[in-house]
């Protein structure tokens, strides 16, 4: 049918009497960065949780990797290949950096491991988590505790414990939430690096970043899709400049 | 962030002393060093769960006291057991019971998971008590210790309080080894993840139900091996071993010795029993010793107010002043 590594098939996802995410369909395909839009309240995180597992879809069907997903748990999907960051930063602040990717990669051991052997023992995932650290540029930061970091770097390090677990797919929600200039500049050149080996799709309100990224871009109103398409025809379709985009015309 | 452990020559103090103890002790003290022992392997394992993973349970003493029965029950009326088949039955026994009961608490979190494990160490407590189960509620006496023998060799006789003691304290140092070293694996650093960010070590795809029903089956285990050796020294075992008050004095002890560091549980069930000691004295305290939970709720309720992470995060404070005060002293020298 095509080569989507995840795809969605009239997802839904009702509060009560609020259809948060109404009958929607898209596909995430690899070494394509797909990037979610919407203003507040569109249902764009509420996606996101479907996708990751951590709500439970009230109707539809979520395909990864030619499997049928839409029944398994976080952590099942987890582990066949799926990362994802949170709006919130979410990391483990007591641990250090390195702890922090160094769990995230240990939970891709397939060998039983060694009651006794200590954790830092296994070379593999420390290189693995290293890696990982490298990889978003926060090296030299291993043995700080993530409650030490910048609110830049731990969300830096919250992507390197998603690249810790070898992800194909990545679900990133609001990567450049409350960054700097500066910040944004680092994690955008980051997503763009990544973009190149692996799925993403992003949520995110910088339209600077999602136009600079996305290769395919989706505008979501009210848990529907809008529109769906290239930056280029996003840009110019009349609906998504009345709806969302007001009449500043930013986007030109 | 990694688990905390006392400095090595502190450890190494505290276990030559221990050592040394029986030689200066008269043979009450060494049978009350013997209990405290026990109870500090007992608090050992419930800090796996309440400190190291995050789950309070308030139903521990089932496995403590399923494994004394186990001792009690499968003991021959007139003869010794066999220390080698019994324990690792008796331990078995408490693990199997913590791998049933854990599949369903573990699911469980907050007050409901220490709702449902208090709900079923109440059950057990009602097997033993309302049925001819061991004894009903007059108990079962073990009429003769467990053997140490091997190929009749026999390293220790258990019947003597001072080898009695020996044993115990070789079991407390290897169950601190144990999980000193667990705590250091990968299974310890995934709970300690559990205990710090459930839903992020879901997510990044740790299956968090079986690391904590591990934990549970474990903490059982070890809960077992000290109930075992709690029947051994006490030769007789009623449904009160299992009952809540058990289990809620094995959580006090985890709470007053600082949850979470290994050295904190030892040092609570040393506190607890010490205080109970002294307070429940009639030639120290006179007609006040009768009264002794009065002062011992109180006395409990100041040392948490004062020390909010028990006398073990007090000790782990201090040494902390103390080598960071000589750092600075030799940074001055240098200078």
């Amino acid at each position: 049918m095509s080569d989507a590594l995840l795809q969605a098939r009239g997802l839904s996802k009702s509060f009560g009497g609020l259809a948060a995410v109404d009958n929607l369909s898209l596909e995430v395909r690899v070494g394509e960065l797909h990037a979610v839009i919407g203003p507040n309240g569109a249902g764009k995180t509420t996606l996101i949780n479907l996708l990751s597992g951590e709500l439970p879809a009230s109707s539809g069907d979520i395909i990864f990797g030619g499997n049928d997903i839409s029944g398994l748990a976080p952590e099942k999907r987890a582990r066949l290949g799926m990362g994802r960051s949170y709006q919130k930063t979410n990391i483990f602040l007591g641990f250090s950096a390195l702890e922090n990717c160094r769990l995230a990669a240990q939970s891709r051991e397939p060998r039983p491991l060694n009651w006794l052997r200590n954790a830092l023992s296994y070379e593999s995932v420390m290189g693995q988590a290293r890696r990982a650290l490298d990889a978003v540029g926060l090296a030299h930061r291993a043995s700080e505790a993530a409650l030490a970091l910048s609110h830049g770097e731990q969300r830096q390090l919250e992507i390197a414990m998603c690249l810790a677990t070898e992800p194909r797919l990545l679900l990133l929600d609001e990567p450049l939430a409350g960054m700097g200039m500066e910040e944004s500049l680092k994690m955008v050149q980051l997503i763009g690096r990544l973009g190149e080996n692996h799925a993403i799709l992003l949520v995110e309100h910088d339209m600077d970043a999602v136009f600079q990224l996305a290769r395919v871009l989706t505008v979501m109103v009210d848990g529907k899709i809008l529109a769906s398409g290239t930056p280029e025809e996003i840009r110019a379709n009349r609906n998504v400049q009345a709806a969302y985009l007001g009449s500043d015309n930013e986007l030109r | 962030m990694s688990p905390i452990t006392l400095p090595r020559s502190l450890l190494i103090a505290a276990v030559l002393l221990l050592a040394l103890f029986p030689v200066l002790g008269a043979t009450f003290y060494i049978q009350l060093g013997a209990k405290i022992m026990i109870m500090a392997i007992f608090a050992l394992s419930l800090d796996l769960l309440v400190g190291h993973t995050g789950l309070v349970s308030l139903g521990h003493a089932a496995y403590f006291g399923l494994a004394a029965y186990a001792l009690a029950m499968i003991s021959p009326r007139y003869e010794a057991a066999n220390l080698w088949l019994t324990l690792p039955a008796a331990m078995a026994a408490a693990a199997l019971a913590a791998l049933v009961i854990g599949f369903l608490v573990v699911r469980t979190a907050g007050i409901y998971f220490i709702m449902v494990t208090l709900a079923f160490a109440q059950m057990l407590y009602s097997l033993f008590h309302d049925t001819k189960l061991g004894g009903g509620s007059d108990g079962i006496y073990i009429q003769v210790r467990p053997e140490l023998t091997l190929w009749g060799f026999k390293p220790l006789d258990l019947e003597n309080p001072t080898q009695f003691y020996y044993f115990v304290l070789i079991m407390l140092i290897a169950v601190y080894i144990i999980l000193n070293h667990v705590l250091h694996a990968p299974l310890g650093r995934a709970l300690a993840g559990i205990r710090a960010n459930e839903q992020r070590m879901r997510s990044i795809g740790f299956p968090v139900f079986a690391y904590k029903l591990g934990a549970f089956v474990l903490a059982g285990a070890l809960a077992g091996l000290a109930g075992y050796l709690a029947a051994c020294q006490f030769g007789f075992v009623n449904p009160d071993i299992l009952a809540w008050h058990q289990s809620g004095i094995v959580l006090m002890m985890v709470i007053l010795g600082g949850m979470g560091r290994l050295h904190g549980p030892v040092l609570g069930a040393f506190a607890y029993v010490l205080i109970q000691e002294f307070l429940s004295a009639p030639a120290l305290l006179g007609p006040y010793a009768k009264h002794w939970q009065l002062a011992m709720g109180g006395l409990i309720v100041m040392i948490v107010l004062v020390l909010p992470h028990g006398i073990g995060g007090f000790i782990d404070i201090a040494l902390r002043r103390y080598s960071y005060r000589r750092i600075q002293a030799n940074g001055a020298a240098e200078s």
